[in-house]
């Protein structure tokens, strides 16, 4: 699990373009939206190209995303029991 | 007599609901939408969403315009040909080059429904390579320049979804400012595959008919679609003895400074566009009679458009939203939009919403349902776009 | 009368303003270069990274032009032969394959030229007219009396116009800034001096 999260916080900063972030400037508990990483609407579209694209995982309700994409650690326990990849 | 206000002396339009003028006022006052599944373009969508496509096909557009067997048009140069050889026609232009004359054209697509179709076997193809430089948005429109003779002032806007709107509002500007004679302003987008999963992956698309200003309305329908409006200085309109349609009275654009693609919540940059159409307009907001509004259905459009007219009027005025009927047809909206507007005033008819059944939460707005038919002054039109460009324009019966 | 206060150009890793060179980067390839500008800037925007190279030309020469700039009514006209070409290609890359096919929102919001206007004025906190104009060249004849008019009619204090081009690694910021006073006249010689790059010390 722990190797899963170095692995999306990975992807994520990739994805995303934030390019002044590193791995460990992403907690796992911290909130991804809003405060934390501040992401917003666009990123959080980016974050289910990304679930499908390297996990095979197809999200289509923005509003599940929510909840999903709150942390590191909600996303990594999702991409766990979901991944087809 | 005083005038005020640009005249509009001519108008063209072709859309799912009509090859005509004509055509199109029948659809809206009999409540005949123009979506349906995709017919002519082969996506991965196709059965999944519905848009507002055109019937007639490209060689029947080729055709229509008697263009050459040879020509480089491609669909959205065809549209825009079609119907601004409709407005010139209506206009009664005699000869385009005996005053200084403009167009300006707005678009997204371009040349993009050739492009994503030959790109790759341009190499192989040495017949399709004439497609190449009618990928570029300055080749579309000055495609429908040359088709009309026009040699004066030609541009093209490209300001997403208020671009129609836009080149309307510069024509005027140009007119008024003694810089044109006559300006041919409007706008034309085709359907392609490059916007369709665009839209798709900002998921705001509806997977059915949308509904405007509805609680449950879920993204928009994409469509296609052109229209032009000859615009005229009153000297040539009184030198010539042109019948005018209407006026452009008043027009304003604002930035919402708040998102690349979304609406800020309480609408300022719509608010602000209204406003500076009013006021250029010199109107109360209690003289507009009837709005078309933008009214895209997806949620955060129509909650913050909703949210604009709340603050600028006390009692909204009657609306509607068209895209119910034609999709929405990106460049060309405002400009469609401009001509139902005028047909609103010429007529006496406000036009009806489809699809819709319940109001929105978090707002009173009730879009109008059914034909209703009254005098009509003075009608609001809004394109807002992607990028934050706001744009409302006025129509006026002309004094 | 109107005036240009400031202008700036920028090409192969330079950047001119008001005529002065005002940074220069040995490495002129548009994605170093840039990020090297923006950090010598000592701006805090980290939003400048998820912009498309188009965004992130416009940013920069208005971020360097509008400097000492304080009023937030300042209306935008810029202009471009390519539109947003150089984003449309990469949104293609990612729809043309069936089997890998990732369509991706934050590249297709920035496939309209106009993106760069927003990208601007959400930084600035400007709310005022804009509008993107597509040309084979820069239309000093319409844009001139255009400018003139959002001016002397009251609908902005200041105007921000020019030249933008961004395609296949090819970019060129000319952007020059009207207003009430200024160093050069706000006129059709001076503009296509600006536009043609003709007037670097």
């Amino acid at each position: 699990m722990t190797t899963l999260k170095e692995q999306l916080k990975q992807q994520i900063i990739e994805a995303l373009n934030l390019e002044d972030i590193h791995i460990e400037d992403i907690q796992d508990e911290d909130p991804l939206f809003g405060e934390g990483l501040g992401l917003d609407s666009i990123d959080a579209l980016e974050l289910i190209v990304l679930l499908d694209k390297q996990y095979g995982i197809k999200l289509t309700d923005p509003v599940k995303g929510k909840q999903i994409f709150s942390s590191i650690n909600s996303l990594a326990d999702f991409v766990a029991q979901n991944r087809c990849k | 007599m005083m005038y005020s206000g640009v005249a509009i002396t001519g108008m063209g339009i072709i859309s799912s609901i009509g090859n005509t003028v004509e055509e199109n006022y029948y659809s809206l006052i009999h409540k005949k939408s123009g979506l349906s599944y995709t017919k002519h373009i082969h996506t991965i969508h196709k059965e999944k969403i519905k848009v507002g496509e055109i019937a007639l096909t490209n060689e029947v557009l080729e055709e229509l315009l008697g263009l050459p067997n040879d020509n480089s048009f491609t669909r959205t140069s065809l549209l825009g040909a079609y119907a601004a050889k409709m407005a010139v026609e209506d206009a009664h232009i005699p000869d385009m080059s005996s005053s200084r004359t403009g167009l300006i054209s707005a678009t997204s697509v371009a040349g993009m429904d050739m492009t994503e179709r030959y790109f790759h076997i341009y190499e192989q193809n040495p017949s399709l390579q004439k497609y190449i430089h009618s990928h570029h948005a300055g080749n579309c429109t000055q495609k429908i320049a040359d088709y009309l003779g026009i040699k004066g002032m030609v541009s093209t806007i490209s300001t997403a979804c208020s671009s129609g709107a836009n080149a309307i509002m510069l024509g005027a500007t140009l007119i008024e400012q003694g810089v044109l004679d006559r300006v041919i302003v409007g706008g034309t987008d085709a359907l392609c595959k490059f916007t369709i999963n665009g839209f798709q992956s900002l998921l705001i698309l509806s997977d059915t008919e949308n509904k405007p200003f509805d609680k449950n309305r879920n993204g928009l329908n994409l469509g296609e679609a052109a229209a032009y409006l000859v615009l005229e200085s009153w000297e040539q309109v009184q030198t010539h003895s042109k019948k005018v349609l209407a006026c452009i009275s008043g027009y304003g654009n604002a930035n919402d400074a708040y998102h690349q693609t979304a609406s800020s919540e309480n609408g300022e940059g719509a608010y602000l566009a209204i406003l500076k159409a009013l006021q250029k307009a010199n109107l109360q907001p209690d003289e507009i009679d009837y709005i078309n509004v933008h009214g895209t259905a997806t949620i955060n459009n129509d909650l913050s458009e909703s949210n604009a007219l709340l603050r600028v009027f006390s009692n909204v005025p009657i609306l509607s939203a068209t895209k119910s009927y034609t999709g929405h047809t990106l460049a060309a909206a405002g400009a469609i939009e401009a001509v139902y507007s005028i047909l609103s005033l010429q007529k006496a008819t406000i036009f009806p919403t489809l699809h819709f059944t319940t109001k929105m939460d978090n707002s009173p707005l009730i879009p109008n349902t059914e034909v209703v038919h009254k005098n009509i002054n003075h009608v609001l039109s809004n394109s807002f776009g992607f990028g934050g460009n706001c744009s409302s324009l006025i129509f006026s019966k002309c004094v | 009368m109107l005036y240009i206060s400031h202008y700036i150009q920028i090409q192969k890793g330079k950047v001119y303003k008001d005529g002065a060179l005002y940074f220069e980067d040995s490495n002129s390839e548009f994605k170093t270069f840039a990020k090297n500008l923006y950090q010598s800037l000592e701006v805090q925007y980290p939003k400048f990274y998820k912009m498309d190279n188009l965004c992130k030309l416009a940013f920069l020469a208005s971020e360097i032009i509008l400097a000492d700039n304080t009023t937030l009514d300042v209306a935008l006209i810029f202009s471009n032969k390519e539109g947003s070409f150089d984003t449309d290609i990469q949104h293609q890359q990612h729809i043309q394959h069936p089997d890998e096919f990732y369509p991706s929102p934050a590249i297709f919001v920035y496939t309209l030229p106009n993106i760069c206007l927003g990208e601007i004025s959400i930084r600035h906190n400007f709310q005022s007219e804009s509008a993107f104009l597509i040309a084979e060249h820069y239309q000093t004849e319409y844009i001139r009396p255009y400018t003139d008019f959002l001016i002397r009619s009251g609908k902005a204090q200041k105007a921000l116009c020019g030249w933008l081009k961004m395609i296949h690694g090819n970019y060129e910021a000319n952007l020059y800034l009207v207003e009430s006073a200024g160093g050069l006249v706000h006129n059709k010689n001076n503009i296509e001096n600006i536009i043609n790059n003709n007037l670097n010390i």
